[in-house]
C-alpha cells in the first residue's frame, strides 16, 4: 500500500521490519517492560475502539503510531488522533491505515494525522487538491491552525 | 411468483427510470420491459448493474407489477406514487394567488 | 441593517470553497471517480438526499433567520431549479424536491451569493443548530438565543473530528422560560439562564424523536458563558468515541444517556471537559461582543403612546380581529408586535410555500418588519417586528398571497412530514391526512374554542413530523399493502415536555379523519371552564378518550 507523508509518496520503512517494530495495544499492555528492553524503535497499531487513554503518556515512545479506519464512516480515530497529539503530547508519525479516501485527507489532517496509507494511484496529486480546498477553520483542533475567530482581522 | 420490472432513479438528474425492452432506461412504467420469471428478473439486474457501471442510473431494485392489461402497472402505493408523482397537488395548483 | 449574522471574509470563504469542493465531488461522481457508496455520504453532508421522484436538496436556514433578500433567492432557486415552490420543515430548514445532481452546485453556488448553504443539513455530523423562532423579538426572552445558536454553528461547521459521528446529531437553543423550540426532544438543548446576574446555560442531553423517542435529562443546571463550547466538544468528544456503531437504530446519543444513566453519562462528560476546558475553546466575552454585535435590534421607533389604530379596526372588522388574536404576539418593544404567517391554508400542504409567496414575503418583510423573516419549527413563517399601526396593511397584505390564515396553533395548524408523496422511507402518506383532517376542522370559530391544540403527523415510525410530541399525535404505517394510522395522545414538546400514549387500535385513512374529531367533541365535554386540551388529558388520562373511540364499535 503507498504510503503519503509530507504529501509526498514514500517507501514504508515499517512495511519490511527495517524501521522498527509493530505492536497491537494488546501486546504492548502484556510486555510493555520488555518491549522496551529490546530497545528497538516501536510502533503501536491501534483500532478505532482501542482507549487512547490506556497509551497515555507512553504515546511518547513511540516512533509511529497508526490508526485503523475500517470504514470511512467510522469517527472515533479522528478523537484518538487528537487526544494523541493534544493531550498525550505525541509528535512522531500519526498514520491513517484502512479505507482512506481523499475526501476524508483534510479531516484527518486537521486532526493530527500527518501520514496515511492510500490505495490510490494519485495519491499526492490528490492530496494536495484535498487539504488545500478549505482554507478557513472556525475551531481548533490538532492541526493547530489559526481560528477564524482569533485571525488578525477578527482580533479588532 | 409476481411478475416484475426493474427501477432506478437517473443519476444526473435523480429521475424514476425502467428498464425497457430496448435497453433505454425510460420514464414510462407502461413501457417497461417485464419479467415473469425469476431468470428473467435476473437478467433485469444484472443489465441493470451494467448500467451502474455506465453511470446512467443508481439503486436499481426489482418491483412487482400486474400486467393484466399488457402494461405493467405498479402494484404498491408507493411505486405507483414514483410512477405517477405525488398525490397531492403543490401549493400553486390549489392556492389562490 | 438587517439583525441577521453578516458574513465577513472569512465565513464568505469557506462557505465559497465548500461549493467549488462540492462542484468537485460532483464532477468526480458524474464521471465515475466516485462510486455512490462513496460519494452519498458526501452528498449526504451537504444537503443532498435522492429521494422517490428525484434528488432533494435541505438548504440552512440557521436558526431560522432569513433576511428579504435572501427569501428572494429561494424563490430564485425555486423557479430557476425546482417546480416553484419549497417545503419548510420542522427544523426550521426548506427543502426543494425536484433538483438535479448536475445542477446542484450552480444553485449552491447561487445561495453562497446571499451567504447561504447546505452545510451539514444531513449525515452524521452536527445538523443546523436552530434557535427560539421569536428570539430577539419575544417580551419574555431574557436574551437573543440566536447569538449562541450562531456561535455553536461556526464551532460545528466543518468540525474535523465530529464529521463522521455515529449518528446525526441536533442541537437547539432557547433563553426564555418558554420552550419554542422543542428542547428536549434534541440530542442536546441550550437553556440560557441567569445566576447572581451572569449567564449561562442548562444543559439537556439525550432527546430525541424517531423510533425510540426520549425526553432529554439536564446533566447540567448552570455552565458559564465562557465554557459553552468546550462543554459541547466535551460530550460530542464522549458520543464519537462511545456511542454505538453496531446498530443504526441504537446510535443516536439518547441510547447511550439511557444505557449509562444520566449520571454516569454526565460524570464522563465532566471528566472531559477538565481536561479540555481551559483549553482554546474558551469563548472570550470579545467573541460573544463580536456576535452580538451582528443581532442588535433594528431601529425601533420610539412609540411609547400606544398606537390604537389596529384597535380601531379589529372594532370594525371582526375578521381582522380574530388574525390578532391568534396570529400575533407580544414584543418586547413598545408599539411593535410579532405577526406569525401560516403555512397552513385549509386544505393545503402544511409548510410549502410557492416562489411568489416567498417573493411577497420579502416584499411585506422589507416594507414592514426591518427587512426579517423567521422559519418556525412548527413549519410557519413569523414576520418579528411589525409595527401595531401597520398591523392591518401586513394582514391585508398577507391576505392577498394566502398567508393570512388565522390558525397558529390551532387545531388546523398541523405539522406534517413529506410522508410517502415524496419520501422514499415513509410507510404511508401523511400530507393527505393533513389536508383531510384541516379541511374537517375548518371552522375557526369550533378551532378557537379548542384553543391550543398541536396535531403532528409524521409518514414513518423516523418521526420527522414530531408526531410523538402532538397533543394528538398521528403515525402513518402500512400493513399488506394498506395505509393505517396510529393515534397517540398527549404528547407536547414544550418546557413541560411529554411523549404521547397509543391508545388502541389504528384506523384507515378515513378512520382516523374520524377518530381526530371525536377526540376534539369528547374534549370539548370533558374539559373544565378555560382548560386546555393538554391539561385536560394530563388530568383524564386517556381513559375517556379511548371510550368515545372504540366503545360500542
Ligand atoms: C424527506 C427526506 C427525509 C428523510 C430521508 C429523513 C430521515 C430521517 C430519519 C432516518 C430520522 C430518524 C433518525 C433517528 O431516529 O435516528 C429522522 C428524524 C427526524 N427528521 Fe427527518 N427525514 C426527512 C425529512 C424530514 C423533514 C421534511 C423534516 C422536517 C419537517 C425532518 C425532520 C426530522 C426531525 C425533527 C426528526 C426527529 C428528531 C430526531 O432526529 O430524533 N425530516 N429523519
Ligand atoms: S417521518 Fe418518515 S416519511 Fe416522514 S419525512 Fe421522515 S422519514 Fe420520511
Amino acid at each position: 500500500m503507498p504510503l503519503l507523508k509530507n504529501g509526498t509518496v514514500t517507501a514504508d520503512p515499517w512495511h519490511d521490519g527495517t524501521a522498527g517494530l509493530i505492536v497491537t495495544l494488546e501486546q504492548w499492555r502484556a510486555q510493555r517492560d520488555t518491549l522496551l528492553a529490546r530497545n528497538v524503535p516501536l510502533g503501536l497499531r491501534l483500532a478505532p475502539s482501542d482507549d487512547v487513554e490506556t497509551v497515555g503518556d507512553d504515546a511518547r515512545r513511540f516512533a509511529l503510531i497508526a490508526i485503523d479506519f475500517p470504514a470511512f464512516t467510522d469517527g472515533r480515530p479522528y478523537s484518538s488522533a487528537r487526544l494523541l497529539r493534544e493531550r498525550y503530547g505525541y509528535d512522531g508519525e500519526l498514520r491513517a491505515t484502512g479505507q482512506v479516501l481523499r475526501d476524508q485527507l483534510s479531516f484527518m489532517q486537521r486532526c493530527g494525522f500527518d501520514a496515511f496509507e492510500i490505495a490510490n494511484p494519485n495519491a499526492a496529486q490528490d492530496f494536495a487538491a484535498a487539504v488545500g480546498e478549505i482554507s478557513v477553520v472556525y475551531q481548533p483542533a490538532g492541526d493547530r491552525e489559526p481560528t477564524i475567530a482569533a485571525s488578525a482581522h477578527r482580533a479588532a | 411468483m409476481t411478475t416484475q420490472v426493474v427501477s432506478a432513479n437517473r443519476l444526473d438528474n435523480g429521475r424514476v427510470v425502467y428498464l425497457a425492452p430496448s435497453g433505454q432506461w425510460i420514464g414510462a412504467l407502461s413501457e417497461a420491459e417485464v419479467a415473469h420469471d425469476a431468470t428473467a428478473a435476473e437478467s433485469l439486474l444484472h443489465r441493470a448493474a451494467t448500467a451502474i457501471i455506465d453511470r446512467l442510473i443508481v439503486g436499481p431494485y426489482l418491483i412487482s407489477v400486474t400486467a393484466a392489461t399488457g402494461r405493467p402497472q405498479a402494484e404498491r402505493l408507493r411505486e405507483q406514487i414514483r410512477a405517477t408523482g405525488p398525490t397531492v397537488a403543490p401549493a400553486h395548483h390549489d392556492r389562490a394567488a | 441593517m438587517v439583525a441577521i449574522y453578516h458574513y465577513d471574509d472569512a465565513d464568505r470563504t469557506l462557505v465559497r470553497e465548500r461549493v467549488a469542493q462540492f462542484r468537485d465531488q460532483v464532477d468526480r461522481r458524474l464521471s465515475g471517480a466516485l462510486t455512490e457508496e462513496e460519494f452519498r455520504p458526501l452528498r449526504l453532508m451537504n444537503g443532498l438526499y435522492l429521494q422517490l421522484h428525484a434528488y432533494m436538496l435541505r438548504v440552512a436556514i440557521p436558526y431560522g433567520t432569513v433576511s428579504a433578500d435572501q427569501m428572494r433567492v429561494l424563490a430564485a432557486i425555486a423557479r430557476r431549479y425546482d417546480r416553484d415552490y419549497g417545503h419548510f420543515t420542522t427544523r426550521q430548514n426548506i427543502q426543494f424536491n425536484w433538483i438535479k445532481l448536475e445542477e446542484t452546485p450552480d444553485l449552491l453556488h447561487d445561495l453562497a451569493q446571499v451567504d447561504m448553504h447546505a452545510i451539514q443539513t444531513s449525515g452524521n455530523v452536527i445538523r443546523n443548530v436552530t434557535a427560539d423562532h421569536y428570539a430577539g423579538a419575544a417580551a419574555d426572552e431574557l436574551d437573543d438565543s440566536r447569538i449562541y445558536a450562531e456561535i455553536i454553528r461556526q464551532w460545528s461547521t466543518l468540525h474535523p473530528e465530529f464529521s463522521f459521528l455515529p449518528r446525526k446529531f441536533k442541537i437547539a437553543v432557547t433563553a426564555s422560560a418558554t420552550d419554542r423550540a422543542a428542547l428536549k426532544v434534541h440530542d442536546i438543548g441550550v437553556r440560557l439562564h441567569e445566576r447572581d446576574g451572569a449567564p449561562g446555560f442548562e444543559v439537556m442531553v439525550g432527546g430525541g424523536q424517531g423510533r425510540t423517542p426520549m425526553i432529554a435529562k439536564t446533566i447540567r443546571d448552570f455552565l458559564p458563558e465562557h465554557d459553552l463550547l468546550s462543554y459541547l466538544e466535551a460530550i460530542l468528544r464522549v458520543y464519537n468515541r462511545q456511542g454505538r456503531r453496531d446498530n443504526k437504530y441504537k446510535a443516536r446519543i439518547k441510547i447511550l444517556v439511557h444505557d449509562l444513566g444520566a449520571a454516569a453519562f454526565a460524570a464522563k462528560v465532566e471528566a472531559e471537559w477538565a481536561e479540555i476546558k481551559d483549553g482554546p475553546l474558551g469563548l472570550p466575552e470579545a467573541e460573544v461582543a463580536r456576535i452580538r454585535h451582528h443581532f442588535q435590534p433594528p431601529a425601533f421607533r420610539d412609540l411609547d403612546a400606544p398606537n390604537s389604530l389596529h384597535v380601531a379596526k379589529a372594532r370594525i372588522d371582526p375578521a381582522f380581529a380574530r388574525w390578532l388574536r391568534i396570529n400575533t404576539h407580544a414584543h418586547k418593544q413598545p408599539g411593535y408586535a410579532i405577526v406569525d404567517v401560516s403555512l397552513k391554508p385549509v386544505g393545503g400542504i402544511p409548510g410549502d410555500a410557492t416562489a411568489d409567496q416567498m417573493d411577497a414575503l420579502a416584499d411585506i418583510a422589507a416594507q414592514y418588519s426591518f427587512d426579517e423573516i423567521r422559519v418556525t419549527h412548527t413549519q410557519n413563517l413569523v414576520l418579528p417586528h411589525v409595527e401595531e399601526g401597520a398591523l392591518h396593511a401586513v394582514w391585508q397584505a398577507l391576505g392577498r398571497h394566502g398567508l393570512a390564515t388565522p390558525n397558529v396553533g390551532l387545531a388546523s395548524d398541523i405539522i406534517s412530514c413529506p410522508g410517502m408523496d415524496y419520501c422514499s422511507l415513509a410507510t404511508a402518506r401523511s400530507i393527505p391526512i393533513a389536508q383531510a383532517i384541516s379541511t374537517r376542522l375548518a371552522d375557526l370559530d369550533a378551532q378557537e374554542d379548542l384553543g391550543v391544540l398541536g396535531i403532528k403527523i409524521s409518514g414513518c415510525i423516523n418521526a420527522c413530523g414530531h408526531h410523538h410530541v402532538g397533543h394528538i399525535g398521528i403515525l402513518g404505517l402500512e400493513k399488506n399493502g394498506q395505509e393505517y394510522y396510529q393515534l397517540t395522545l398527549g404528547g407536547d414538546p414544550g418546557a413541560d415536555a411529554s411523549l404521547g400514549e397509543v391508545i388502541g387500535k389504528s384506523f384507515s385513512a378515513g378512520g382516523i379523519v374520524d377518530a381526530v374529531e371525536k377526540i376534539t367533541v369528547a374534549y370539548r365535554a370533558l374539559r373544565t371552564p378555560g382548560e386546555a386540551f393538554i391539561d385536560a388529558y394530563r388530568r383524564l388520562g386517556p381513559a375517556p378518550f379511548k371510550e368515545t373511540l372504540y366503545a360500542a364499535a
